[in-house]
């Protein structure tokens, strides 16, 4: 039995996602149905769907600090702060060397290069003296995470945690485990991501066939769907306030859930392709640490990107685990809100956590033509469904074969 | 002939740019930029790539100093202006 200083409790959320700028918007949206997902143009590639975040850059940063910086920094800052307020915490009782950041990034600094070799060569004529100053400390890739530090005067550690599209989760298991080494009592922990824009991502996604497009941006991607279509790249970030329960409790803080559990672990075996029996043995190595058997997970939220190897491949998997138990229901995000890359599993986990208290659990985006092999049990298609919930899986894969599982308890 | 006046307001468009959340209209012009806005050294590097960016003008490292205030400013950069 954990003592209270062993167990992890997130006591604020801040995000910003294509559905909305803070917890409820993002939940409204996933249980009504709503795509956050549009056209939009973006350099070399023209039209394409994306998804984008609306939220006011400047609410928590000067408008100096956001020229200087970044995109990224920009959402950390913002999602940062908004989970700041909506924990509570006496910002200024708290001791600023035992706060820490720990942000996932899928890939950090191609923006700002990008922008800086398209003005190099088609405003400088390739005359290196025009590159600018702010090009290091924006691409350096701990920015997203300084510019936190820099923002709310933290002088506890900073760093980003580059895990491709797992990052998100990877995020919080790290600040996770800072809390549980005694180098933090309090960390902001989650994943953050600018990828949209770039038009290299969307390219090279582009190249490798598996970028969604429709001329109904809504469509453009359709998980575990026959028309699949591919990934519909998007930006996003989730921060959360983790404290140790024994600190929670001395504030009387409201507690969104406990980090129950969680594993990382590797493919070893191609630098995009997924591999079912990893992902199986990440979930189970989550569970185990956790304690709990698959039949008492209620959700299961799957990475489904909308591509043809990754879909079938978790569908696999989960299935190869869960099929097996009634109560189990499983649902996907990206239909809705795309893939937010770094930030996916964090603003997906968001995307639930508040079926603890409202008692529904959000579907997949209607799956009008179910691919025969998704079709896995319990899948949430189309329509919320009411459940009692009190356990939450979430899954994020990337490429070079990294897999993230974390869970997710309802407080009692 | 570009006189002290319009390098004045040339340099005050470059400080506004970069001075974002400053009032820069009652700059002193014989008092340092530094003890009346909120720059720093990466702001000042900013003030010499917009005058290499919008005018052309090359500023040396070993001249930086004379930046320091609107007068020094408009000093140093009249004759670059009229080169």
């Amino acid at each position: 039995m954990k003592n209270d200083k062993q167990r992890i409790v997130i006591t604020g959320i801040g995000l910003t996602s294509p559905l909305g700028n803070n917890l409820s918007e993002l939940r409204e949206g996933l249980l009504n149905g709503r795509s956050g997902i549009v056209h939009t143009e973006i350099r070399h590639m023209g039209k394409v769907a994306a998804g984008l975040c609306r939220f006011d850059e400047t609410k928590h940063q000067s408008k100096k600090m956001r020229k200087r910086g970044t995109r990224a920094g920009a959402i950390s800052v913002f999602c940062t702060k908004e989970a700041l307020n909506d924990s509570g915490v006496d910002w200024d009782a708290t001791d600023k060397a035992r706060v820490g950041v720990y942000l996932g990034i899928t890939e950090h600094g191609n923006v700002e290069t990008e922008n800086e070799i398209h003005d190099l060569y088609n405003s400088h004529n390739k005359d290196v003296s025009f590159w600018s100053h702010h090009h290091n400390p924006r691409t350096v890739a701990n920015n997203p995470a300084g510019e936190v530090t820099l923002n709310l005067g933290i002088t506890g550690p900073h760093y980003t945690i580059g895990a491709a599209c797992a990052a998100g989760n990877l995020g919080i298991i790290q600040g996770a485990q800072q809390l549980l080494l005694d180098e933090v009592d309090l960390a902001f922990a989650g994943g953050i991501s600018e990828s949209t824009e770039t038009f290299g991502i969307f390219a090279a996604f582009k190249a490798q066939g598996a970028l969604g497009h429709h001329d109904d941006p809504s469509l453009a991607t359709r998980p575990l769907d026959v028309d699949r279509n591919g990934i519909v790249v998007s930006e996003g970030g989730a921060v959360y306030v983790l404290e140790r329960l024994s600190d929670a409790k001395k504030r009387n803080a409201k507690i969104y859930g406990e980090i129950i559990g969680y594993h990382s672990n590797s493919d070893a075996s191609d630098f995009v392709l997924p591999n079912t029996e990893r992902q199986i043995e990440c979930m189970k190595y989550a569970m185990k640490k956790a304690g709990i058997e698959p039949g008492e997970v209620d959700i299961v939220n799957m990475h489904a990107t909308g591509t043809n190897q990754g879909d079938i491949q978790e569908c696999q998997a989960v299935a190869g685990l869960f099929s097996g138990c009634p109560t189990t229901f499983v649902n996907a995000t990206k239909g809705f809100i795309g893939h937010a890359m770094g930030a996916a599993g964090a603003l997906e986990l968001a995307g639930n956590i508040p079926s603890f208290v409202d008692g529904y659990i959000h579907p997949c985006k209607k799956i009008e033509k179910l691919d025969p092999d998704c079709a896995i049990p319990n899948l949430v298609n189309g329509e919320k469904i009411a459940h009692d919930v009190k356990i939450i899986l979430n899954n994020s894969f990337g490429m070079l074969g990294i897999n993230s599982t974390l869970i997710i308890k309802k407080y009692s | 002939m570009v006189t002290n006046a319009e390098v004045r307001t040339k340099v005050l468009d470059i400080i506004a740019d970069i001075a974002l959340d400053d009032d820069v209209t009652g700059i002193k012009d014989d008092v340092a930029l530094r003890e009346q806005l909120d720059l720093d050294s990466m702001d000042f590097l900013d003030i010499v790539m917009e005058l290499k960016k919008r005018h052309k003008i090359e500023v040396p490292q070993e001249d930086y100093p004379r930046l320091a205030s609107m007068a020094s400013c408009v000093e140093y950069l009249v004759p670059k202006f009229n080169q």
